[in-house]
């Protein structure tokens, strides 16, 4: 494929470019980056890629060091992320792997840059196995645990006393962990449970079947054209009397297709544009001016993860000393632009959690919106399982 | 629950119309020019395209869908001129190949031009809204129209095919190919009547389905399959076929998935309904299709096997 060796971007504020042999030198930095950047679910990679671009040229010199940024598509497809990532540790020698967006490919990748000592950061991926049993040292993760933001919605609809919920996702492992995470915060009755084929376009029979039952509250989870799809038919159907909560499905993403559709509608989210944290504003404000479109929190986390790695690495005194360097991520010394944020035991991010609402803006624009917190210095539920070795 | 029926039974013919636009176009080529085009649901891919499109440019969707007619009909025009014509002759294995190297040729032209992002397209405000059916059960007016709409083509092309000269001669091409060229029928140029009209059938449906589903470049594989299957149903080379088999499919797949488990659960535990019912529900429309050609064949209206 064509796309699979961009080297993007040097962003040392010295302009002269270090060639490969270069790499190994100390004052170096080397990052890898690894998103999906081709097929249907681009989008999602592209605003990581250029949510940590954004910061790294901000930045400049990310720890003080020249800084090298190779970027890799890893086309959504496990066998090729693992190709990829081999290249990158072994011919790229990077010191840093950043990447990707899908827990699948996180799972794809993480022994092969693992095992060869090299810190892997993911900026959105974050299933259960590696926060819990199969936790590693050099894996830290700047997003949330998977089930997290299912576990919101539950909550939400826990608090508003909600007794007769239809849920709804398509069938494949994240769909059931999306479903348990939401029953994981949710006491009450289920109306009815429906797992949809995937990349299903047409919800029309499903729909009937919620306006025939009318529950209290719907919860989806379709990310992506899944989304974007349920969303407009369940508007167009008249259904929006019946409050519909999600998770990935309304998002800055999928938003520019789902447009006034979507208002009104809910999520669980660990941020928004329009959270009140130090930075926030600036970086949403920096991004749209750069890119012309509402970042999502796939750009925000990796926004953070290359604030993270710049902190860390001044701290730590560059990428010499791998335990300095370790100890000094697990400190998290960056301030996240959404707020609270520290690692747990298992290098997964301790954070809060919070209702947000799909909103037009004074530009016309659509994006989420912070309507309340909904969980307070959240951890995850498997950080006891975790064994750091 | 005769609610939840009715409901389903208009879905399922809204989706069954859909499918009948491009299948009817799919059969024309497959039956009478006996050529598999692959590509046929990349036209119903670019029809969804240019109407988004031209809605942008002319600031309204109905202008959007009128330009996108005579636009698709000239892709139509230009494929047949510049790649089909060459194939006719050759086996079918050739034109698979070739249709299926357009395919990724013009997804990726797509991804290109308008980027790999899932685009949407605003209904005119008087179609947005839902009308009551029966007590709670509401539905769009949107899809009313679809069915409209559709009804409607399949009404002008049953004129067409029965009432018109050029009918007559797409019915005995269906049935004989051979002996129509030998009559003096320029085949060649009913072969490119078919596939540019077929073509806009095709790019009609996408920009009717471009308000409801999302417009992104993977749209006409998923209906491409099932399109298939509606031919085979119905009967290779008939619009009449088409269109029974189109509604049958539609039905099936909707009523399926929605009564499949409600059924099931008569019988047998909640959670294993449910489970079956999901993996069952995708089943329906071959198994359907498999006991009708175990039964004719043809398919239903098939002239030729």
């Amino acid at each position: 494929m064509t796309k699979s060796r961009n080297i993007l971007a040097l962003l040392a504020a010295t302009t002269c470019l270090a060639g490969p042999a270069a790499a190994q030198d100390d004052d170096t930095l080397k990052i890898g980056l690894i998103f999906t950047l081709s097929g249907p679910a681009a989008v999602l990679g592209e605003m990581g890629r250029d949510g940590f671009l954004l910061a790294a040229e901000q930045i400049g010199e990310i720890g003080g060091m020249k800084t090298e940024i190779v970027v890799m598509d890893d086309e959504q497809k496990p066998d090729i992320a693992a190709n990829k990532a081999r290249e990158l540790v072994e011919r790229d020698q990077v010191d840093i792997v950043v990447g990707p967006i899908f827990s699948n490919i996180l799972g794809a990748i993480v022994k092969p840059v693992t095992d060869s000592g090299t810190i892997l950061i993911s900026p959105n991926a974050g299933p259960s196995n590696l926060a819990g049993a199969d936790c590693s040292r050099h894996l830290f993760v700047t997003s949330y645990q998977n089930d997290q933001m299912h576990e919101v919605m539950g909550a939400y609809a826990q608090k508003q006393g909600f007794d007769n919920v239809f849920l709804l996702a398509p069938n494949y492992q994240a769909g059931k962990d999306s479903l348990a995470g939401f029953r994981h915060s949710y006491q009450g009755d289920v109306a009815g449970e429906i797992f949809t084929q995937l990349g299903q376009l047409d919800y029309s029979a499903e729909l009937a079947q919620i306006a025939a039952m009318q529950p209290d509250a719907v919860f989806a989870f379709m990310p992506g054209g899944m989304g974007v799809n349920l969303v407009k038919q369940y508007r167009q159907a008249g259904l929006e009397t019946i409050p519909f909560l999600s998770a990935f499905t309304v998002d800055e993403s999928t938003l520019p297709a789902q447009q006034d559709a979507a208002l009104g509608f809910f999520g669980g989210s660990n941020w928004a544009p329009d959270l009140d944290a130090p930075g926030n504003a600036e970086f949403v404000a920096a991004y749209e001016e750069k890119f012309g479109k509402v970042p999502a929190v796939y750009a925000m986390q990796a926004y953070d993860a290359a604030y993270l790695i710049d902190g860390a690495l001044r701290e730590a005194g560059g990428t010499a000393d791998k335990d300095a360097l370790i100890a000094a991520l697990e400190s998290a010394p960056f301030n996240s632009v959404r707020g609270d944020f520290s690692f747990g035991p298992n290098h997964y991010p301790v954070q809060d959690f919070y209702l947000t609402k799909v909103v037009q803006r004074e530009d016309g624009k659509f994006a989420t919106s912070v309507v309340e917190k909904i969980f307070d210095d959240y951890a995850d539920n498997y950080v006891g399982e975790c064994q750091m070795n | 629950m005769t609610n939840l029926f009715l409901l389903q039974l208009l879905n399922g013919m809204q989706f069954g119309i859909l499918l009948f636009l491009i299948a009817a176009g799919l059969t024309l080529v497959f039956g009478i020019m006996d050529f598999v085009n692959l590509a046929h649901g990349v036209i119903y891919m670019i029809g969804a395209y240019l109407a988004v499109t031209f809605a942008q440019m002319t600031g309204s969707y109905g202008l959007g869908l009128l330009l996108t007619l005579p636009a698709t009909l000239l892709i139509g025009l230009l494929l047949e001129l510049l790649v089909f014509r060459k194939l006719y002759d050759r086996p079918h294995l050739d034109q698979v190949l070739a249709t299926f190297g357009l395919v990724m040729v013009l997804t990726e032209a797509v991804e290109i031009i308008w980027g790999a992002a899932p685009l949407s397209v605003r209904m005119p405000d008087l179609l947005s809204g839902s009308v009551p059916l029966v007590g709670p059960m509401r539905y769009p007016v949107f899809r009313l129209v679809v069915i409209g709409a559709g009804l409607v083509t399949a009404a002008g092309l049953w004129l067409v095919i029965t009432r018109t000269r050029i009918g007559m001669r797409l019915r005995a091409g269906a049935t004989n190919r051979a002996m129509v060229s030998a009559l003096g029928v320029d085949i060649r140029k009913l072969f490119t009547i078919i596939f540019a009209f077929g073509a806009m059938l095709a790019g009609f449906a996408g920009a009717m389905v471009a308000p409801i589903l999302t417009v992104d470049p993977g749209m006409g594989e998923s209906v491409l399959i099932l399109a298939f299957v509606v031919i085979v149903i119905g009967g290779i080379g008939s619009v009449k076929g088409a269109f029974a088999g189109a509604l049958l499919v539609g039905l099936v797949d909707t009523l399926g998935r929605s009564f499949g488990p409600i059924i099931l659960r008569a019988v047998m535990e909640p959670s294993a309904a449910a489970q079956a019912g999901r993996v069952l529900a995708p089943m329906l429309v071959y198994i359907l299709m498999a006991a009708i050609l175990a039964a004719r064949p043809a398919g239903l209206f098939g002239a030729r096997t």
